[in-house]
């Protein structure tokens, strides 16, 4: 038994092209149906965790979906923005705690999330090196952020313009890094944080520049009178927020129009959420509340059906491959009946032959499964934060 | 001893059949069988064997009656008693030439392979001149090489009788007698009876005695 199964190695061995043919066949038959399983359990968990994990969003008519996807993981997707005024409105009626999102812009392609710090607190969020950002311009970074781009407390991240060629339109911000966060295996680990009225100063709703009314700005004077100066463009504006220059950082119009991309809704009971939910839905305005487990289940109900149907080719695609393994096999075996004669001859028992033939195939087996379990495994462990990066 | 009597064996749906009314090889006797083709050499040597059983009659070979064992034991009583050498080899491309001439032992659990084992394996790749090629793939090897390695594996074992088909058949003029050489010391010195089908007239007289087919039926 020992002596087969050591001419069968030599023999896989020796024809590894054969034998990488057929391990690579087995380990796709079992690892395709087994990945996309693992894959959707996985994926579906991660997604349904953070939107269990969030009780209600408000967001400005139009998909749910998208609302909640960019809410709960910061995809690139903007939905379109509420006013403010929605947050205090929120806060008004008294029934659930609003924490405003706002997720337009990005630095070195991580999305910087504006936001308040009730954030923190509902995320369960902690600070592992410095500390939350405290002044406008400071941000806080996820874990994930810090490792990849190498920075931390005191260093500085700068905010990627939304378009180079538009000079009118949102200039980078030179952030100071106040602190980074506490691993959490959440998309907060590949955001960067900061208080909302920073992102509304990238945003260019905010800003700062040289104090007009002293003699050393003069150039950047287009019109004075005894009221009002306006300023030229040659006004010296900041692109980073210091100790220095932060009393010259102003908005301008009302806060209350200032943009928000969504609002997270924390009732403090069920009933609250109920009658909140009730009142959206009465309403004839522009904003919707949707419940994030809710839209999840609808989109994991497509992702399921969809599997169905990838399953089912799978299944077929599997049982052709391995006819077309067992062909292989069967061919082999008649090209090496003369070499099976001479065994026989020789002495080997018919079922010393059999088993030879066997073990060729448990070593090929073996091996399509070990590595088909191994590919399995690396995509439960690697799979979902890919289809994160990839598809939210 | 190979003892024959009143042997018939026929192929199925074949005309061709093979008598011999009696037969007798002395033990470390070396005979050469010669005849022409399809007189019955190979199916000869099959019947020494045990690899075939004849129709009717009696072989016994080693003082074990072939003809008459049921398969298991006439396996056991090939690998254990009888080494063969081919016309074309028989060597797995797959193995080198230490695992081919190993090759009856990873075969059969009749046969143990053990240190001693591989050290005469060794030792008999030395007397052949192949000790330096081991290691080597046997699809690497010349003719002449190949030969050499198929003839250790038949006398790995210790067999009482060496049963070599057409063992020049596919060799040049200068192989074929360092073939012959080979086979007669090697079969002497492991005190082997020796029984060889050949075409070759020139071969054949290198042997104790020839026996014709055509004479023999």
């Amino acid at each position: 038994m020992q002596g087969s199964l050591y001419l069968a190695w030599r023999y896989v061995r020796h024809h590894w092209i054969k034998t990488t043919i057929l391990v690579g066949s087995i380990t796709l038959i079992i690892f395709l149906p087994l990945g996309v399983r693992v894959l959707i359990l996985q994926s579906a968990r991660h997604l349904t965790a953070r939107a269990e994990a969030t009780p209600l969003l408000v967001g400005m008519r139009g998909s749910p979906l998208e609302l909640a996807l960019n809410s709960l993981y910061f995809g690139t997707e903007s939905p379109e923005a509420l006013p403010y005024s929605d947050v205090d409105a929120l806060d008004s009626m008294g029934l659930a705690l609003p924490i405003p999102l706002y997720t337009r812009f990005r630095a070195q392609g991580y999305p910087i999330v504006g936001t308040s710090l009730d954030y923190f607190a509902f995320r369960d969020l902690a600070v592992s090196r410095g500390g939350m950002f405290a002044m406008l311009g400071e941000c806080v970074l996820g874990a994930r952020v810090a490792e990849q781009i190498g920075v931390g407390p005191g260093d500085a991240v700068i905010s990627s313009p939304e378009s180079v060629f538009d000079i009118a339109g949102v200039y980078p911000l030179k952030m100071r890094v106040a602190g980074v966060l506490a691993f959490s295996d959440s998309p907060d680990d590949d955001a960067i944080f900061v208080d909302l009225k920073t992102a509304w100063v990238i945003g260019g709703f905010g800003h700062g520049h040289q104090d007009l009314a002293e003699a050393s700005a003069a150039s950047g004077v287009l019109r004075r009178d005894s009221t009002s100066i306006t300023a030229n463009a040659a006004v010296v504006q900041y692109n980073e927020i210091t100790p220095d220059n932060i009393a010259s950082f102003h908005f301008h119009g009302d806060v209350g129009s200032f943009p928000v991309t969504a609002i997270i809704a924390v009732p403090p009971d069920q009933r609250s959420s109920t009658i909140l939910r009730g009142r959206f839905e009465e309403s004839s305005g522009v904003a919707q509340i949707v419940v994030p487990s809710d839209v999840m289940d609808e989109l994991l109900g497509t992702v399921l059906t969809v599997q169905t149907f990838v399953l089912a080719a799978v299944v077929v695609l599997g049982m052709g491959t391995l006819a077309t393994a067992g062909l292989v096999f069967g061919l082999s075996l008649r090209v090496r009946q003369r070499e099976l004669m001479t065994m026989t001859k020789i002495g080997a028992s018919p079922a010393s032959i059999r088993w030879l033939v066997v073990s060729e195939m448990v070593v090929v087996s073996a091996a399509g499964v070990a590595l088909a379990f191994l590919l399995t495994a690396l995509t439960a462990s690697f799979g979902p934060p890919v289809i994160r990066a990839v598809f939210l | 001893m190979i003892r024959v009597q009143g042997l018939e064996f026929r192929y199925q749906r074949s005309d061709f059949v093979l008598r011999v009314a009696e037969l007798e090889i002395a033990d470390h006797e070396r005979v050469a069988i010669v005849g022409p083709s399809g007189s019955g050499k190979t199916t000869l040597l099959n019947l020494f064997a045990g690899i075939s059983t004849p129709d009717r009659g009696t072989v016994q070979t080693a003082a074990e009656r072939v003809s008459s064992m049921p398969d298991s034991a006439r396996r056991r009583f090939r690998v254990q008693q009888v080494g063969l050498v081919f016309q074309e080899f028989e060597l797995l491309d797959y193995l080198s030439v230490f695992d081919n001439i190993l090759l009856p032992y990873f075969l059969s659990s009749a046969l143990r392979l053990d240190d001693a084992v591989r050290t005469r394996a060794r030792s008999l790749a030395t007397d052949v001149e192949i000790a330096d090629k081991l290691a080597r793939n046997v699809a690497k090897l010349s003719q002449g090489e190949r030969q050499r390695v198929a003839l250790c594996r038949a006398l790995l074992p210790r067999p009482r009788l060496v049963l070599a088909d057409e063992p020049t058949g596919n060799l040049d003029p200068s192989n074929k007698h360092r073939v012959v050489d080979l086979l007669l010391e090697n079969a002497q010195a492991a005190g082997a009876t020796l029984v060889a089908v050949t075409h070759d007239a020139e071969v054949a007289e290198r042997f104790d005695r020839v026996l014709d087919m055509a004479a023999l039926q």
